[in-house]
Protein backbone atom coordinates (compact mmCIF):
# COMPACT_ATOMS: atom_id res chain seq x y z
CA UNK A 1 0.00 0.00 0.00
CA UNK A 2 1.48 3.45 -0.64
CA UNK A 3 2.16 5.39 1.93
CA UNK A 4 -0.01 8.57 2.80
CA UNK A 5 0.66 11.72 3.57
CA UNK A 6 -1.12 14.45 5.37
CA UNK A 7 -1.60 18.39 4.62
CA UNK A 8 -1.48 20.60 7.85
CA UNK A 9 0.93 22.80 9.69
CA UNK A 10 4.12 20.80 10.58
CA UNK A 11 4.62 21.17 14.66
CA UNK A 12 8.07 20.69 16.08
CA UNK A 13 9.45 17.20 15.94
CA UNK A 14 7.35 16.20 12.95
CA UNK A 15 3.78 16.30 14.47
CA UNK A 16 1.35 17.37 12.43
CA UNK A 17 -1.64 19.12 13.49
CA UNK A 18 -5.06 17.20 12.47
CA UNK A 19 -7.82 18.93 14.99
CA UNK A 20 -7.64 22.36 16.22
CA UNK A 21 -9.87 23.59 18.93
CA UNK A 22 -12.79 24.54 16.19
CA UNK A 23 -12.36 20.81 14.91
CA UNK A 24 -12.62 19.90 17.81
CA UNK A 25 -15.70 21.63 19.32
CA UNK A 26 -17.57 20.97 15.94
CA UNK A 27 -17.01 16.89 16.72
CA UNK A 28 -18.45 17.06 20.17
CA UNK A 29 -21.47 19.07 18.57
CA UNK A 30 -22.16 16.45 15.74
CA UNK A 31 -21.51 13.47 18.15
CA UNK A 32 -24.00 14.60 20.30
CA UNK A 33 -26.46 15.21 17.55
CA UNK A 34 -25.80 11.58 16.22
CA UNK A 35 -26.81 10.65 19.65
CA UNK A 36 -29.53 12.59 20.22
CA UNK A 37 -31.27 11.03 16.48
CA UNK A 38 -29.88 7.64 17.31
CA UNK A 39 -31.50 7.03 20.18
CA UNK A 40 -35.12 8.09 19.96
CA UNK A 41 -37.08 7.03 22.93
CA UNK A 42 -34.30 6.24 24.93
CA UNK A 43 -33.10 9.48 25.88
CA UNK A 44 -34.12 9.60 29.39
CA UNK A 45 -31.83 6.15 30.24
CA UNK A 46 -28.91 8.03 28.51
CA UNK A 47 -25.61 7.63 30.17
CA UNK A 48 -22.16 9.26 29.00
CA UNK A 49 -19.28 7.00 30.54
CA UNK A 50 -15.90 8.40 30.03
CA UNK A 51 -12.81 6.40 29.86
CA UNK A 52 -10.02 8.17 31.43
CA UNK A 53 -8.13 10.56 31.59
CA UNK A 54 -9.67 12.51 28.48
CA UNK A 55 -12.46 10.27 27.58
CA UNK A 56 -14.53 11.48 30.63
CA UNK A 57 -13.40 15.18 29.66
CA UNK A 58 -15.04 14.61 26.40
CA UNK A 59 -18.15 12.48 27.80
CA UNK A 60 -18.65 15.95 30.10
CA UNK A 61 -18.56 18.22 26.98
CA UNK A 62 -20.72 15.69 24.45
CA UNK A 63 -22.95 15.98 27.85
CA UNK A 64 -22.98 19.86 27.54
CA UNK A 65 -23.41 20.03 24.15
CA UNK A 66 -26.81 17.47 24.30
CA UNK A 67 -28.31 19.74 27.40
CA UNK A 68 -27.55 22.90 24.93
CA UNK A 69 -28.67 21.73 21.75
CA UNK A 70 -31.17 19.02 22.40
CA UNK A 71 -32.69 19.69 25.87
CA UNK A 72 -30.91 15.71 27.10
CA UNK A 73 -30.01 15.69 30.53
CA UNK A 74 -27.26 12.93 30.68
CA UNK A 75 -25.35 11.58 33.41
CA UNK A 76 -21.68 11.20 33.05
CA UNK A 77 -19.68 9.18 34.64
CA UNK A 78 -15.87 7.87 35.12
CA UNK A 79 -14.97 3.87 33.91
CA UNK A 80 -11.11 2.94 34.88
CA UNK A 81 -10.02 0.46 33.27
CA UNK A 82 -6.77 -0.54 34.23
CA UNK A 83 -7.77 -3.56 36.45
CA UNK A 84 -9.28 -5.43 32.99
CA UNK A 85 -6.69 -4.82 30.81
CA UNK A 86 -4.33 -7.33 28.90
CA UNK A 87 -1.22 -5.23 29.52
CA UNK A 88 -0.21 -4.74 32.88
CA UNK A 89 3.46 -2.86 33.45
CA UNK A 90 3.73 -2.57 30.11
CA UNK A 91 2.38 1.12 30.28
CA UNK A 92 0.89 3.62 33.63
CA UNK A 93 -1.16 1.30 34.87
CA UNK A 94 -1.95 2.61 38.03
CA UNK A 95 -5.92 1.93 39.14
CA UNK A 96 -8.12 4.98 39.00
CA UNK A 97 -11.20 5.89 40.75
CA UNK A 98 -14.48 4.72 38.76
CA UNK A 99 -17.05 7.00 39.75
CA UNK A 100 -20.85 5.69 37.64
CA UNK A 101 -23.72 7.80 38.30
CA UNK A 102 -25.97 5.34 39.44
CA UNK A 103 -27.03 2.00 38.25
CA UNK A 104 -26.46 0.99 34.99
CA UNK A 105 -29.22 -1.60 34.14
CA UNK A 106 -31.22 -1.11 31.83
CA UNK A 107 -28.99 2.22 30.05
CA UNK A 108 -28.38 3.24 27.01
CA UNK A 109 -24.10 3.71 27.58
CA UNK A 110 -21.96 5.51 25.33
CA UNK A 111 -18.51 5.36 25.95
CA UNK A 112 -16.27 7.80 25.13
CA UNK A 113 -12.83 7.69 24.13
CA UNK A 114 -9.86 9.67 22.59
CA UNK A 115 -8.10 7.71 20.21
CA UNK A 116 -9.69 4.36 18.74
CA UNK A 117 -6.69 2.29 17.96
CA UNK A 118 -6.48 -1.58 18.65
CA UNK A 119 -9.77 -2.07 20.18
CA UNK A 120 -8.35 -3.02 23.11
CA UNK A 121 -9.17 -0.47 25.86
CA UNK A 122 -12.78 -0.61 24.71
CA UNK A 123 -12.73 -4.52 24.91
CA UNK A 124 -11.61 -3.83 28.32
CA UNK A 125 -14.19 -1.06 28.65
CA UNK A 126 -17.07 -3.47 27.57
CA UNK A 127 -15.68 -5.96 30.49
CA UNK A 128 -15.44 -3.39 33.48
CA UNK A 129 -19.11 -2.24 32.29
CA UNK A 130 -20.51 -5.01 32.66
CA UNK A 131 -19.32 -6.52 35.93
CA UNK A 132 -21.36 -2.87 37.22
CA UNK A 133 -24.74 -4.28 35.95
CA UNK A 134 -26.08 -4.98 32.49
CA UNK A 135 -27.00 -2.35 30.77
CA UNK A 136 -29.50 -2.34 27.57
CA UNK A 137 -27.44 -1.22 24.94
CA UNK A 138 -23.19 0.05 25.07
CA UNK A 139 -22.47 2.53 22.02
CA UNK A 140 -19.42 3.67 21.49
CA UNK A 141 -17.95 7.33 20.50
CA UNK A 142 -14.77 8.54 19.86
CA UNK A 143 -12.82 11.84 19.28
CA UNK A 144 -10.46 10.24 16.47
CA UNK A 145 -10.20 6.54 14.86
CA UNK A 146 -6.81 6.20 13.66
CA UNK A 147 -7.33 2.80 12.47
CA UNK A 148 -5.25 -0.91 13.29
CA UNK A 149 -8.18 -2.64 14.99
CA UNK A 150 -7.18 -5.86 16.67
CA UNK A 151 -10.56 -6.45 17.60
CA UNK A 152 -14.25 -6.75 16.23
CA UNK A 153 -14.88 -3.55 17.14
CA UNK A 154 -16.04 -0.02 15.45
CA UNK A 155 -17.31 3.11 17.00
CA UNK A 156 -20.75 4.03 16.20
CA UNK A 157 -19.66 7.79 16.67
CA UNK A 158 -16.41 9.37 14.70
CA UNK A 159 -15.09 12.98 15.56
CA UNK A 160 -12.23 12.22 12.78
CA UNK A 161 -10.97 9.24 10.95
CA UNK A 162 -7.65 10.16 10.93
CA UNK A 163 -5.45 7.02 9.11
CA UNK A 164 -1.90 6.47 10.72
CA UNK A 165 1.29 4.34 10.02
CA UNK A 166 1.30 2.03 12.49
CA UNK A 167 4.71 3.71 14.20
CA UNK A 168 2.64 6.99 14.05
CA UNK A 169 1.57 8.08 17.50
CA UNK A 170 -2.16 10.14 17.87
CA UNK A 171 -2.01 12.97 21.03
CA UNK A 172 -5.07 14.89 22.22
CA UNK A 173 -4.39 17.86 24.20
CA UNK A 174 -7.41 19.09 25.53
CA UNK A 175 -7.64 22.46 27.64
CA UNK A 176 -8.82 21.02 30.75
CA UNK A 177 -6.13 18.06 31.10
CA UNK A 178 -3.32 19.09 29.38
CA UNK A 179 -3.58 23.03 28.67
CA UNK A 180 -3.83 23.57 24.96
CA UNK A 181 -6.39 21.92 22.70
CA UNK A 182 -5.87 20.10 19.51
CA UNK A 183 -4.93 16.84 17.96
CA UNK A 184 -1.35 15.89 16.63
CA UNK A 185 -0.03 12.99 14.85
CA UNK A 186 3.23 12.29 15.31
CA UNK A 187 5.40 10.66 12.64
CA UNK A 188 7.23 7.76 14.38
CA UNK A 189 10.29 6.44 13.12
CA UNK A 190 8.71 2.73 12.90
CA UNK B 1 1.23 12.25 42.78
CA UNK B 2 4.29 9.32 43.19
CA UNK B 3 6.81 9.09 40.50
CA UNK B 4 7.58 5.30 40.56
CA UNK B 5 4.14 3.35 39.39
CA UNK B 6 5.21 -0.48 40.38
CA UNK B 7 7.71 -2.21 43.49
CA UNK B 8 11.13 -2.64 41.73
CA UNK B 9 11.67 -6.00 43.72
CA UNK B 10 10.46 -9.11 43.25
CA UNK B 11 9.44 -10.05 46.51
CA UNK B 12 8.28 -8.17 49.48
CA UNK B 13 9.89 -9.62 52.53
CA UNK B 14 9.87 -6.43 54.59
CA UNK B 15 9.12 -2.80 55.29
CA UNK B 16 12.96 -1.99 55.32
CA UNK B 17 13.75 -2.47 51.66
CA UNK B 18 10.73 0.09 50.25
CA UNK B 19 11.03 3.51 49.34
CA UNK B 20 8.94 6.54 50.95
CA UNK B 21 7.35 6.11 47.01
CA UNK B 22 6.89 3.05 46.78
CA UNK B 23 5.08 3.19 50.44
CA UNK B 24 3.07 6.06 48.79
CA UNK B 25 2.65 4.03 46.13
CA UNK B 26 0.65 0.80 47.58
CA UNK B 27 -1.10 3.20 49.63
CA UNK B 28 -2.73 5.19 46.83
CA UNK B 29 -3.25 1.90 44.60
CA UNK B 30 -5.17 0.22 48.17
CA UNK B 31 -7.28 3.23 48.31
CA UNK B 32 -8.54 3.01 44.59
CA UNK B 33 -8.60 -1.10 44.90
CA UNK B 34 -10.71 -0.55 48.09
CA UNK B 35 -13.69 0.03 45.65
CA UNK B 36 -13.77 -3.33 43.99
CA UNK B 37 -15.14 -4.49 47.61
CA UNK B 38 -18.34 -2.24 47.19
CA UNK B 39 -18.92 -3.43 43.22
CA UNK B 40 -21.86 -5.45 42.41
CA UNK B 41 -19.33 -8.48 41.44
CA UNK B 42 -16.49 -8.00 43.72
CA UNK B 43 -13.81 -8.53 41.61
CA UNK B 44 -11.43 -7.97 39.04
CA UNK B 45 -9.54 -9.73 36.29
CA UNK B 46 -6.13 -8.03 36.78
CA UNK B 47 -4.33 -11.19 37.81
CA UNK B 48 -6.17 -14.25 36.41
CA UNK B 49 -4.69 -16.81 35.38
CA UNK B 50 -2.07 -15.91 38.11
CA UNK B 51 -1.87 -18.71 41.06
CA UNK B 52 -0.63 -17.74 44.60
CA UNK B 53 -0.06 -20.13 47.63
CA UNK B 54 -0.43 -19.62 51.11
CA UNK B 55 2.78 -21.13 52.54
CA UNK B 56 2.03 -20.91 56.68
CA UNK B 57 4.42 -22.70 59.27
CA UNK B 58 2.31 -20.78 62.06
CA UNK B 59 -0.76 -20.84 62.83
CA UNK B 60 -2.93 -17.91 61.24
CA UNK B 61 -6.89 -17.46 60.31
CA UNK B 62 -6.74 -13.50 60.01
CA UNK B 63 -3.61 -12.98 58.07
CA UNK B 64 -3.81 -16.03 55.59
CA UNK B 65 -8.03 -15.00 54.74
CA UNK B 66 -6.76 -11.81 53.86
CA UNK B 67 -4.23 -12.34 51.24
CA UNK B 68 -6.82 -15.25 50.16
CA UNK B 69 -9.67 -12.82 49.82
CA UNK B 70 -7.24 -10.26 48.14
CA UNK B 71 -6.00 -12.53 45.56
CA UNK B 72 -9.69 -14.01 44.50
CA UNK B 73 -10.93 -10.31 44.20
CA UNK B 74 -7.99 -9.89 41.26
CA UNK B 75 -9.33 -13.10 40.00
CA UNK B 76 -5.81 -15.11 40.83
CA UNK B 77 -6.27 -18.90 41.95
CA UNK B 78 -5.09 -19.44 45.51
CA UNK B 79 -4.10 -22.85 46.91
CA UNK B 80 -3.62 -23.08 51.01
CA UNK B 81 -0.74 -25.56 52.11
CA UNK B 82 -1.90 -26.87 55.68
CA UNK B 83 1.90 -27.15 56.84
CA UNK B 84 0.75 -29.83 59.47
CA UNK B 85 -0.53 -32.26 56.83
CA UNK B 86 1.75 -31.92 54.27
CA UNK B 87 5.39 -33.52 53.19
CA UNK B 88 6.72 -30.93 55.93
CA UNK B 89 6.15 -33.37 58.78
CA UNK B 90 8.18 -35.68 56.82
CA UNK B 91 11.22 -34.06 56.90
CA UNK B 92 10.95 -32.35 53.91
CA UNK B 93 13.04 -29.31 53.71
CA UNK B 94 11.54 -25.80 53.30
CA UNK B 95 13.36 -25.07 50.19
CA UNK B 96 12.43 -28.38 48.76
CA UNK B 97 9.07 -27.62 49.41
CA UNK B 98 9.34 -23.66 47.63
CA UNK B 99 10.67 -26.34 44.70
CA UNK B 100 8.14 -28.53 44.59
CA UNK B 101 5.39 -25.49 44.12
CA UNK B 102 7.38 -23.69 41.83
CA UNK B 103 7.47 -26.72 39.73
CA UNK B 104 3.80 -26.30 39.91
CA UNK B 105 4.09 -22.52 38.52
CA UNK B 106 3.04 -20.55 41.09
CA UNK B 107 3.56 -17.09 40.97
CA UNK B 108 3.49 -15.41 44.03
CA UNK B 109 3.97 -17.27 47.54
CA UNK B 110 2.76 -15.66 50.78
CA UNK B 111 5.06 -17.25 53.68
CA UNK B 112 4.83 -17.54 57.25
CA UNK B 113 7.67 -18.76 59.48
CA UNK B 114 8.91 -19.13 63.12
CA UNK B 115 12.13 -18.61 61.64
CA UNK B 116 13.72 -15.03 60.63
CA UNK B 117 14.73 -14.45 57.30
CA UNK B 118 13.11 -17.57 56.25
CA UNK B 119 11.43 -16.04 53.41
CA UNK B 120 14.33 -14.27 52.07
CA UNK B 121 15.75 -17.41 51.75
CA UNK B 122 12.79 -18.45 49.49
CA UNK B 123 13.46 -15.20 47.48
CA UNK B 124 16.47 -15.95 46.51
CA UNK B 125 15.90 -19.40 45.17
CA UNK B 126 12.77 -18.94 43.43
CA UNK B 127 11.29 -17.07 40.60
CA UNK B 128 8.17 -16.79 42.03
CA UNK B 129 7.63 -13.25 44.21
CA UNK B 130 7.52 -14.56 47.82
CA UNK B 131 5.46 -12.19 50.43
CA UNK B 132 6.52 -12.27 53.87
CA UNK B 133 3.20 -12.65 56.31
CA UNK B 134 4.90 -12.69 59.10
CA UNK B 135 8.92 -14.53 59.81
CA UNK B 136 9.89 -14.92 63.77
CA UNK B 137 10.84 -11.87 65.00
CA UNK B 138 11.71 -10.24 62.23
CA UNK B 139 9.24 -8.23 59.92
CA UNK B 140 5.43 -8.23 58.97
CA UNK B 141 5.22 -5.72 56.04
CA UNK B 142 1.60 -5.82 54.97
CA UNK B 143 0.46 -5.65 58.61
CA UNK B 144 2.34 -1.86 59.11
CA UNK B 145 1.36 -1.06 55.63
CA UNK B 146 -2.67 -1.63 56.71
CA UNK B 147 -1.80 -0.06 59.56
CA UNK B 148 0.06 3.15 57.96
CA UNK B 149 -2.90 3.15 55.52
CA UNK B 150 -5.43 3.07 58.83
CA UNK B 151 -3.87 6.06 59.88
CA UNK B 152 -3.86 8.18 56.74
CA UNK B 153 -7.68 7.10 56.39
CA UNK B 154 -9.00 8.05 59.48
CA UNK B 155 -6.68 10.93 60.89
CA UNK B 156 -6.07 12.62 57.06
CA UNK B 157 -1.94 12.17 56.93
CA UNK B 158 0.58 9.90 58.88
CA UNK B 159 3.31 13.11 59.18
CA UNK B 160 4.02 14.46 62.30
CA UNK B 161 1.56 11.76 64.06
CA UNK B 162 2.79 9.97 67.23
CA UNK B 163 2.07 6.54 67.50
CA UNK B 164 2.60 4.72 70.84
CA UNK B 165 2.85 0.88 70.76
CA UNK B 166 1.94 -1.04 73.89
CA UNK B 167 3.07 -4.83 74.79
CA UNK B 168 5.60 -7.34 74.66
CA UNK B 169 7.26 -5.24 72.01
CA UNK B 170 10.52 -7.48 72.13
CA UNK B 171 8.75 -10.04 70.57
CA UNK B 172 6.59 -9.03 67.90
CA UNK B 173 7.09 -8.13 63.90
CA UNK B 174 4.64 -5.72 64.21
CA UNK B 175 6.10 -3.36 66.17
CA UNK B 176 9.55 -3.63 64.23
CA UNK B 177 7.82 -3.47 60.83
CA UNK B 178 5.32 -0.72 62.17
CA UNK B 179 8.58 1.14 63.58
CA UNK B 180 10.28 0.99 60.50
CA UNK B 181 6.98 2.31 58.22
CA UNK B 182 6.03 5.05 60.39
CA UNK B 183 9.16 6.53 60.77
CA UNK B 184 9.92 5.93 57.34
CA UNK B 185 6.53 8.28 56.56
CA UNK B 186 7.48 10.91 58.76
CA UNK B 187 5.57 9.88 62.04
CA UNK B 188 6.98 9.70 64.99
CA UNK B 189 7.16 6.04 67.09
CA UNK B 190 6.80 5.18 70.79
CA UNK B 191 7.46 2.11 72.30
CA UNK B 192 5.80 1.02 76.15
CA UNK B 193 6.00 -2.05 77.79
CA UNK B 194 7.70 -3.68 81.18
CA UNK B 195 11.66 -3.84 80.63
CA UNK B 196 11.17 -7.48 79.86
CA UNK B 197 9.53 -6.65 77.06
CA UNK B 198 11.20 -3.61 75.74
CA UNK B 199 14.58 -3.11 75.80
CA UNK B 200 16.37 0.00 75.61
CA UNK B 201 18.17 -0.72 72.50
CA UNK B 202 15.03 0.11 70.69
CA UNK B 203 15.86 3.79 71.17
CA UNK B 204 18.81 3.17 68.51
CA UNK B 205 15.98 1.75 66.22
CA UNK B 206 14.44 5.30 66.60
CA UNK B 207 11.79 4.58 68.51
CA UNK B 208 11.36 6.52 72.08
CA UNK B 209 11.14 3.87 75.23
CA UNK B 210 8.61 4.26 77.57
CA UNK B 211 8.42 1.84 80.37
CA UNK B 212 5.43 4.00 81.80
CA UNK B 213 1.92 4.09 80.25
CA UNK B 214 0.91 7.64 81.14
CA UNK B 215 4.29 9.02 79.91
CA UNK B 216 3.98 7.14 76.70
CA UNK B 217 0.50 7.82 76.05
CA UNK B 218 0.42 11.88 76.62
CA UNK B 219 -0.11 13.58 73.75
CA UNK B 220 -0.02 10.15 71.15
CA UNK B 221 -2.55 10.50 68.52
CA UNK B 222 -2.52 6.62 68.27
CA UNK B 223 -2.75 4.11 70.77
CA UNK B 224 -1.91 0.91 69.01
CA UNK B 225 -2.09 -2.29 71.64
CA UNK B 226 -0.21 -5.70 70.84
CA UNK B 227 -1.41 -9.10 71.49
CA UNK B 228 -0.18 -10.14 74.77
CA UNK B 229 1.69 -13.54 73.92
CA UNK B 230 1.13 -16.02 76.55
CA UNK B 231 3.60 -18.53 75.56
CA UNK B 232 6.00 -15.85 76.17
CA UNK B 233 4.92 -15.74 80.19
CA UNK B 234 5.49 -19.28 80.16
CA UNK B 235 9.16 -18.18 79.42
CA UNK B 236 9.05 -16.18 82.53
CA UNK B 237 9.24 -13.03 80.86
CA UNK B 238 6.72 -11.60 82.90
CA UNK B 239 5.88 -12.22 86.90
CA UNK B 240 2.15 -12.64 86.03
CA UNK B 241 -0.37 -11.87 83.36
CA UNK B 242 -2.47 -10.25 86.04
CA UNK B 243 0.51 -7.80 86.84
CA UNK B 244 1.04 -6.90 83.57
CA UNK B 245 -2.74 -6.27 82.85
CA UNK B 246 -2.38 -4.01 85.95
CA UNK B 247 0.21 -2.01 84.75
CA UNK B 248 -0.18 -1.73 81.13
CA UNK B 249 -3.94 -2.69 80.14
CA UNK B 250 -5.57 0.04 77.91
CA UNK B 251 -8.97 0.54 79.91
CA UNK B 252 -11.27 3.81 78.71
CA UNK B 253 -9.54 5.20 81.63
CA UNK B 254 -6.22 4.82 80.52
CA UNK B 255 -7.20 5.50 76.92
CA UNK B 256 -7.88 9.54 77.98
CA UNK B 257 -4.38 9.89 78.53
CA UNK B 258 -3.91 10.38 75.13
CA UNK B 259 -4.87 12.75 73.27
CA UNK B 260 -8.63 13.34 72.45
CA UNK B 261 -10.56 11.10 70.01
CA UNK B 262 -6.96 9.11 69.52
CA UNK B 263 -7.47 5.95 67.22
CA UNK B 264 -7.25 2.49 69.31
CA UNK B 265 -5.84 -0.34 67.21
CA UNK B 266 -4.85 -4.07 67.54
CA UNK B 267 -3.76 -6.47 64.79
CA UNK B 268 -5.76 -9.16 66.12
CA UNK B 269 -6.53 -11.69 67.90
CA UNK B 270 -7.05 -9.53 70.78
CA UNK B 271 -6.98 -10.85 74.56
CA UNK B 272 -10.16 -9.08 75.66
CA UNK B 273 -9.67 -7.77 79.60
CA UNK B 274 -6.01 -8.98 79.45
CA UNK B 275 -4.08 -6.32 77.14
CA UNK B 276 -7.32 -3.90 76.18
CA UNK B 277 -10.63 -3.42 77.65
CA UNK B 278 -13.47 -5.18 76.02
CA UNK B 279 -15.49 -0.87 76.22
CA UNK B 280 -11.82 0.20 74.19
CA UNK B 281 -11.44 -2.46 71.75
CA UNK B 282 -15.66 -1.63 70.87
CA UNK B 283 -15.20 1.96 71.61
CA UNK B 284 -16.09 5.28 70.01
CA UNK B 285 -12.34 5.79 68.24
CA UNK B 286 -11.35 1.78 67.59
CA UNK B 287 -10.21 1.10 64.16
CA UNK B 288 -9.59 -2.32 64.73
CA UNK B 289 -12.36 -3.91 62.17
CA UNK B 290 -11.38 -1.00 60.08
CA UNK B 291 -7.47 -2.44 59.96
CA UNK B 292 -9.07 -5.89 58.91
CA UNK B 293 -11.06 -4.24 55.75
CA UNK B 294 -8.17 -2.48 55.68
CA UNK B 295 -5.77 -5.48 55.33
CA UNK B 296 -7.87 -6.83 51.98
CA UNK B 297 -7.07 -3.60 50.25
CA UNK B 298 -3.64 -3.16 51.13
CA UNK B 299 -2.45 -6.80 50.08
CA UNK B 300 -4.28 -6.74 46.96
CA UNK B 301 -2.40 -3.52 45.88
CA UNK B 302 1.02 -5.55 46.73
CA UNK B 303 0.07 -8.11 44.55
CA UNK B 304 -0.73 -5.90 42.30
CA UNK B 305 2.01 -4.03 42.17
CA UNK B 306 4.63 -6.74 42.15
CA UNK B 307 2.72 -8.32 39.57
CA UNK B 308 3.16 -4.79 37.44
CA UNK B 309 6.62 -4.38 38.21
CA UNK B 310 7.37 -8.28 36.98
CA UNK B 311 5.39 -7.62 33.52
CA UNK B 312 7.52 -4.47 33.52
CA UNK B 313 10.76 -6.37 33.99
CA UNK B 314 9.95 -8.72 31.92
CA UNK B 315 8.94 -6.45 28.51
CA UNK B 316 12.26 -4.24 29.32
CA UNK B 317 14.09 -7.98 28.85
CA UNK B 318 15.49 -8.48 32.27
CA UNK B 319 15.63 -11.57 34.28
CA UNK B 320 12.25 -11.56 36.07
Amino acid sequence: MAPRFFCGLMGPQGATQSLDAAGIDRAMVRIAHEIHEKNPGRLADLVLIGIPKRGDTLARRIAAVLARDHAVVAPVGVLDITMYRDDIGSRASLPKPSDLPGSIDGKTIVLVDDVLYTGRSVRAAMDALIDFGRPKAIQLAVLVDRGHRELPIRADYVGKNIPTAPGANVKVELKEDDGAEQVLVEEGNG
Amino acid sequence: MTTVDSLSAKDLLGIEPLSRDEIQLILDTARTLSDVAKHPIKKVPALRGRTMVNLFYEASTRTRTSFELAAVRLSADVVNINVQASSVVKGETLLDTARTLEAMTVDFIVMRHGSSGAPHMLARNLKASVINAGDGQHEHPTQALLDLYTVREKLGSIEGKTITLIGDIQHSRVARSDLIAFTKMGAKVRFCGPPTLLSADFGALGAEVHHDLKSALTGADVVYVLRLQFERHRMGLMPSVKAYTQQYAITSERVKWAKPGALVMHPGPMNRGVEIAPEVADGPTSVIVDQVANGIAVRMAVLYLLEAGRTKRAAAGGVS
